[in-house]
């Protein structure tokens, strides 16, 4: 026999297995598309077409639905690991030029000699985004925001590229290394926290997540309380928010402390 | 003896090589995240020997072993000399150069995505390239076994082509669909990004692409474990097939349902709607018919081994069964945890069940339970019984490899029966380590400490099989014969063409993956705004 005598409704096995397929597919349609659906009585629907476009995930758009008030800005900057990559001479030749008003604060090498962020040698993504969102409103600081309000995007760009450029030095004032805590080792599994290390550059770095080594303590603390109460909200997804709510007080200090005290070239060469 | 020993010996010795080395880190993996594990100070360690593990248990040993076997059936059952050796070689060839790959991205941390690859996660592109390469390597494996029955059949019209063949097929072109998905998923999707050609990606279009091949998949690991149960175990056990035609119905019925049920891996997701995932979970119930056909089959065919040996009584013949022939042994170990693995499975497919052991340590140890259980268990028996004709020696240590049996046996109920009882306890899956000394979750510690201790008697028996394996290689030399399958009580002499063909079973298979993939995909794939920016693993 050959396939011809098999494809063909005088074959009782092709009548069987095509039939009871078929048969199979309508009613576990019918019970998917049309009966189901409609045994949902929280659920109303128009007509049965409705019912099937649902039972079928077909894309719905809702006219009568908005999007909820949000009473402060968000973070609207979208990073890829393409952001910023691979910077021209000039493009770090006019960051270095704007960043001489930065100087003041975050130092001329960009090590600060306050409290403010050491930045020589960051992300450049990191300095992107927070420029934007300083820009943008979605992260405030009295000192801060006026300085980015007024920037353009090729200046953020420019600044960001610069910094990134720098050489990672010692911070200004070293303190002896410290031990590594646990919270800084393992995270804590049942609270949902990661090791600070699995986004900010010791383990692996997740694009737009800063490395911390030798940043002024009193700054990383101000910054874990601001997550944790909610006033700074320009984390992605809440994710710096959730950590931070989790963490206690204590574990907050011995994270501030133990990065305060790292020199900056333990930072893994990720980039 | 089989003419072509060094070509299947080839396939099994590198399967059960990466299979030795990913059972190792699966070892190590159960350790370190148990409580007599001291917690990892880089949890990345933990996914990327994960994602190893998955990689070679998933996509390259059990490919190697159906590969290897179904030479070894293609040769043996249609008695004729294989076809295309050189392209045999070329396809595992393309295997050897496709592991190096993959693994290389994967031991330096850049492809710690798991060997489900859960985009929007991106690793190196060279770790997807490597697995596509595996995957077109079998692809030629596909191809020769459809070839040479075809050539089988030319010189013998109409008649019924061997069971072991038509299973070793029907396998072949499973997999052959069903790895589609997963090419589709790293072709459009994931290479492209991963390449730095794009930086968006459809989570969720690659997540129902990765569902096509994820479930039948386990069908097409299942298949080798089938023939087996089939064509093996009654002849070694001195029986015979209780059915002929019931062995094949089975094969063709894995290849019709088996495939249009993957969905039910995405229950929890937003982007398939609800009636799609009523049909698929109504077709994952119906896949449990060719294994309760089989599981009949295979009962009535060992009774008949047993009533031969002068077993009488309802159920007093069970014990004239040859218990101490290793494969009686495998195939009773396999029953048992395919039993167990099955009825954890019905729960899996139910929708609301489904919900509320999804992604807990249910759902691995679930899995672990079938393919390291039921399936491998079996695959140990394929090789015990194929040594001999592939070496030429004989297998003499018959105690250590019932010893090996059982070990593997206790050692995956230890490690999977406390995994599922975390995983209803909540316990997700795909951590690096759990704090015990929490509260909440202390009373768990002692199930998992139990899993561990598992984790390392199936090292061990693991182990001894690749010894007895390899002093296999040294024994006295012997003849072992032709290479011989079960012959049933009643041998067909003629089939009909439906049951002796599979056009007609590939056609349903190719139809029902369209009507219930086709909607979910196509609306994907033509909806804006449904990518979302990639996350790639290692890089800045």
């Amino acid at each position: 026999m050959s396939t011809r005598d098999l494809f063909t409704l005088r074959n009782s096995h092709f009548r069987i297995g095509v039939g009871l397929t078929a048969a199979i597919l309508i009613v576990t349609a019918i019970g998917g598309f049309i009966v189901l659906p409609f045994a949902q009585p929280w659920v109303q629907f128009a007509n049965v077409w409705d019912a099937i476009c649902s039972a079928a995930g077909v894309p719905q758009r809702v006219a009568s639905v908005t999007a909820p008030e949000q009473s402060k800005r968000l973070s609207e900057v979208v990073l890829t690991s393409n952001t910023l990559a691979r910077p021209s001479q000039e493009a770090i030749g006019r960051g270095a030029t704007l960043a001489q008003r930065c100087a003041i604060c975050h130092g001329p090498t960009g090590i600060s000699r306050a409290d403010s962020p050491n930045l020589a040698g960051q992300y450049a993504a990191v300095i992107y985004k927070q420029l934007h969102d300083f820009r943008s409103g979605a992260r405030t600081n009295a000192v801060m925001s006026p300085f980015a309000v007024n920037l353009t995007d090729q200046e953020i760009a420019d600044l960001s590229n610069y910094y990134a450029y720098l050489p990672r030095l010692p911070a200004y004032h070293p303190t002896p290394q410290l031990p590594k805590p646990n919270i800084v080792i393992y995270g804590a599994p049942l609270r949902g926290i990661a090791p600070c290390g699995a986004c900010h550059g010791s383990l692996d770095n997740k694009t737009g997540s800063p490395w911390l080594e030798g940043q002024s303590e009193a700054y990383m603390k101000a910054q874990l309380q601001a997550f944790a109460t909610g006033e700074r909200r320009n984390d992605i997804s809440q994710q710096m928010r959730n950590i931070a709510r989790a963490m206690t007080p204590q574990e907050i200090e011995a994270a501030a402390a133990y990065y305060a005290s790292q020199p900056p070239d333990v930072v893994k060469a990720v980039d | 003896m089989l003419a072509n020993r060094k070509l299947i010996l080839a396939h099994f010795w590198l399967a059960f090589a990466v299979f030795g080395v990913a059972l190792t880190l699966g070892a190590w993996q159960m350790f370190i995240r148990s409580p007599i594990g001291t917690w990892l100070s880089d949890p990345e360690l933990y996914y990327r020997s994960l994602t190893a593990h998955g990689t070679v248990m998933g996509y390259v040993f059990p490919t190697l072993v159906a590969m290897g076997f179904g030479y070894a059936i293609a040769e043996s059952a249609l008695e004729q000399r294989l076809v295309g050796v050189r392209w045999a070689w070329t396809g595992f060839g393309l295997i050897v150069a496709g592991s190096i790959m993959a693994v290389i991205p994967i031991a330096l941390g850049r492809a710690s995505v798991l060997y489900t690859f859960y985009p929007p996660l991106i690793g190196n592109v060279f770790y997807y390239l490597g697995v596509v390469l595996v995957v077109v390597g079998s692809w030629i494996w596909v191809a020769l076994m459809s070839l040479n029955l075809r050539i089988w059949r030319k010189a013998h019209p109409g008649a019924p082509v061997p069971l072991a063949m038509f299973a070793n097929v029907a396998g072949s072109y499973l997999w052959a669909w069903t790895a589609v998905g997963a090419a589709l998923e790293l072709l459009l999707q994931i290479i492209p990004v991963a390449a730095g050609l794009k930086n968006t990606i459809d989570a969720g279009l690659a997540r129902i692409f990765f569902s096509w091949t994820l479930h039948a998949i386990v069908y097409f690991w299942l298949m080798p474990t089938y023939i087996a149960y089939y064509t093996i175990v009654p002849r070694a056990i001195g029986g015979r097939v209780y059915s002929d035609s019931m062995a094949r119905i089975s094969f063709i019925l894995f290849l019709v349902v088996a495939m249009p049920i993957g969905m039910h891996h995405t229950f929890a997701d937003p982007m398939v709607g609800a009636g799609f995932k009523f049909i698929h979970s109504t077709f994952t119930a119906l896949v449990a018919l060719p294994t309760l056909l089989t599981v009949f089959t295979i009962c009535a065919s060992v009774e008949i081994a047993a009533r031969l040996r002068g077993g009488r009584g309802m159920f007093g013949w069970i014990r004239a069964l040859p218990w101490d022939n290793p494969m009686m042994l495998a195939l009773a170990f396999s029953f048992v945890m395919l039993g167990f693995g099955g009825a954890g499975g019905l729960i899996n497919m139910s929708y609301q069940l489904d919900a509320s052991i999804h992604n807990t340590q249910w759902i691995t140890g679930h899995f672990h339970l079938i393919f390291g259980g039921a399936i491998v268990i079996m695959y140990f028996a394929i090789a015990y019984d194929l040594w001999p004709h592939l070496t030429g020696r004989e297998l003499i240590d018959v105690r250590l490899i019932r010893t090996q049996l059982w070990l593997w046996f206790i050692g995956m109920i230890v490690t999977t029966f406390p995994w599922h009882w975390v995983g209803i306890l909540g316990m997700p899956r795909r951590m690096a380590y759990f704090d015990f000394g929490d509260p909440a979750i202390a009373p768990q510690a002692l199930s998992v400490t139990f899993s561990a201790i598992g984790g390392f008697i199936l090292l061990t028996s693991g182990l001894m099989f690749i010894v007895i394996l390899a002093r296999g290689m040294r024994a006295p030399q012997v003849d072992a014969g032709p290479y011989r399958f079960a012959i049933a009580v009643h041998q067909p002499k003629t089939v009909p063409v439906a049951l002796n063909t599979h056009a007609l079973w590939v056609a349903l298979m190719i139809a029902l993956t369209l009507t219930n993939y086709g909607y979910p995909i196509l609306n994907l794939a033509l909806s804006s705004g449904t990518s979302v920016p990639a996350v790639y693993v290692g890089a800045q």
